[in-house]
């Protein structure tokens, strides 16, 4: 029942994106021609990689407003680090990206986890200390391209059948993240645990445990994405990706993810994300001013999130909520 | 049955020697602690005239704040109001360049908070949605419309007497903006701490469906709570725009993370069911002097932010650690 209700979901969504691509291909045709589609494809990367370590945070009734913080951090230490030491072998890079990344995640989670601050003020916290950490590194001070060595630009633009790395890794996530979540134990608790945390509390899921690996896992996405933001458009500074969180959160709140906790899938994220990412890409196309994009991305939100309680309330989930109740 | 056993407690087990441990006690030692610091930090620090400067630095944001802690209590949090203040302050900069004088352009700011407020209560209230969700939404959506109408452009112009409210003083040092945040915090105390409608709102926060069932109109008490959080928006949007003198789209950015950590520092529970109006008002003066004190010796704004950010989760973190290693 709740599965054929999702996937419904996210037919529907596909639905929206092929009308709004229909709508501006009646416009201006060159915009569906298939080199572009993989430039768009490839601009949304990052919301894409994000959007899934957010739908996991949310899955387990949590919100992690620092992702877009976490980048910009990471991103201006990787560079840094790179203009510091410009021979380091791009693995290396990555794995500090990673690295500090989950640790930033791992903070949010640990607060979350054994002090049981709500999420939202944890967040809300650590993005500002984040962003402040990153003036405090840098002194305020740009990171440019001409600073940055040859390879570390090169990576995420690299081409590979077609398409560059930062594609695949999206893509990559994707299938990956899909596994997880559909063919581990731990992708289950996520559900598990925000679905209801006491019946997976005495199912021997360790709720807090569980929204801390969750943490942990937007960290680590936000980390990476952070090295493959400023390479891609080498440059760092204080307010890369500022407010890109809420670019992150309406992304999953389009692709069908409860804010209450336990319903949300990786492929209605990455739908969520990609509705948002074409139109971002379109609005410039069709010539309304990028002013308009903060207010549609508002109101994409407070749509969403209408159509989701509608949809969550007419069906299945109510007769599970009786069952609660009775017992 | 006594009367007091039916009255529910602003925080559990408050008896007089607790009080004396109480947060808003901490709170204030903390406040004096900073203000000598300062003093000492900076030789210009204790004067008169610089003093009242620093008033600016939260009087708005606790303007805010007061209905902020009575939406909290409630369980419920809006983090539009930054936006609802761009939005407001555009409205009145569109309503200046027409020509409207300084009772229309009142008007037009508490009006447009009203709106906002509104909107957040009915798709909160009506329509069943989480707060959270619905204003990270109206938040963008808000402030877009100011992006829309403004793009990069600015309006100014205001009139002289409107920039009285932000730039006036009542008496000597006595600012028009402080005299109106002391009668705004009594109106507030009066109303969470000494009326049915304040009850209603802690037993809403503490036990909705029980508040339900007892009689409480939850749906009506949490939209007017929104109401009021708009409405004091427009009332910082007001005293801000007339304090800068013009209205960019970027007015009062991350002004939602001040507002809801000078509520949480005031000893507001953030799950909602406890907090007060006095604990709200020294938080107001603990970051207030903390800023300003920064500011004295040359820290720049975004370290501010720092130690704003680490403040809000340190008020929460410390007595959490702290009953931890009593535990033991």
């Amino acid at each position: 029942m709740l599965k054929r209700l999702i996937t419904a979901r996210e037919m529907l969504l596909v639905g929206a994106i092929a009308l709004l691509l229909v709508l501006i291909a009646s416009r201006f045709p060159g915009f569906v021609a298939p080199s572009n589609l993989a430039n768009v494809f490839n601009d949304t990367s990052p919301l894409i990689l994000l959007a899934i370590g957010q739908m996991i945070v949310i899955l387990t009734k949590c919100i992690d407003l620092s992702v877009a913080a976490n980048l910009a951090l990471t991103g201006m230490v990787v560079s840094m680090v790179n203009v510091a030491a410009p021979d380091l072998p791009i693995v290396m890079i990555l794995v500090i990206a990673l690295g500090l990344g989950t640790l930033l995640g791992m903070f949010n989670g640990i607060l979350v986890w054994k002090l049981q601050i709500p999420s939202i003020v944890v967040t809300l916290g650590t993005m500002t200390i984040f962003r402040g950490t990153i003036f405090l590194i840098s002194d305020g001070k740009w990171v440019n391209s001409h600073e940055m060595s040859a390879s570390f630009k090169a990576f995420p633009r690299t081409e590979l059948l077609g398409l560059p790395v930062l594609s695949w890794v999206a893509i990559v996530t994707v299938i990956l993240f899909t596994v997880v979540m559909t063919r581990t134990t731990l992708g289950r608790a996520f559900y598990a645990a925000g679905g209801n945390p006491h019946a997976a509390t005495y199912a021997g899921i360790n709720v807090g445990r569980t929204q801390f690996w969750a943490f942990t896992i937007s960290g680590a996405l936000a980390g990476l994405t952070g090295y493959l933001w400023v390479s891609r458009f080498a440059v760092a500074y204080v307010d890369i990706a500022g407010g890109f969180e809420l670019d992150v959160v309406a992304a999953c709140v389009i692709g069908g993810v409860s804010i209450m906790g336990g319903i949300g899938t990786v492929g209605g994220a990455l739908l969520g994300a990609l509705f948002l990412g074409i139109m971002k890409n379109a609005l410039p196309v069709v010539d309304i001013s990028p002013f308009w994009q903060l207010a549609i991305s508002g109101g994409a939100i407070i749509v969403a999130v209408t159509l989701n309680a509608q949809a969550n309330r007419e069906k299945g989930r109510i007769i599970l909520k009786r069952a609660e109740h009775a017992s | 049955m006594s009367a007091t056993d039916r009255i529910i407690p602003d925080r559990l087990h408050s008896a007089f020697e607790q009080r004396l441990k109480s947060w808003e006690t901490l709170l204030l030692l903390v406040a004096i602690g900073i203000f000598v610091a300062n003093s000492f930090a900076s030789p210009y620090f204790l004067n008169a005239w610089n003093l009242s400067d620093a008033t600016f630095n939260f009087t708005e944001k606790a303007m805010i704040a007061f209905a902020m802690a009575l939406l909290i209590i409630s369980g419920e949090i809006d983090l539009s109001v930054a936006s609802i203040i761009a939005l407001a302050s555009t409205a009145m900069g569109a309503a200046v360049q027409m020509g409207v004088g300084t009772p229309g352009l009142v008007l037009v700011g508490l009006g447009v908070g009203l709106l906002c407020g509104a909107f957040n209560g009915v798709l909160v209230t009506r329509m069943g949605l989480p707060s959270i969700v619905v204003t990270i939404g109206t938040m963008s959506l808000f402030r877009g419309i100011s992006f829309i109408v403004l793009g990069d452009q600015a309006y100014g112009g205001y009139p002289a007497s409107f920039q009285w409210f932000g730039q006036g003083y009542v008496w000597w040092v006595i600012s028009f903006e402080f005299v109106l945040f002391g009668i705004i915090a009594v109106i507030y105390a009066v109303l969470l701490h000494k009326t049915n409608f304040g009850r209603a709102v802690y037993a809403i926060g503490n036990n909705a469906t029980g508040a339900m069932f007892s009689g409480i109109r939850v749906r009506r008490v949490k939209f007017i709570l929104f109401l009021l959080t708009g409405l004091m928006s427009g009332v910082a949007a007001i005293c801000l725009t007339a304090r800068l003198g013009s209205t960019r789209p970027s007015i009062a950015t991350g002004w939602e993370l001040e507002v809801v950590t000078m509520v949480v520092l005031g000893g507001v529970s953030i799950l909602g069911g406890s907090g007060t109006i006095v604990g709200v008002v020294i938080a107001a003066f603990v970051m207030g002097l903390v800023t300003f004190g920064l500011g004295l010796v040359n820290v720049p704004g975004i370290v501010m932010s720092i130690v704003i950010g680490a403040l809000l989760i340190g008020v929460i973190a410390l007595p959490r650690l702290w009953s931890m290693w009593r535990a033991r």
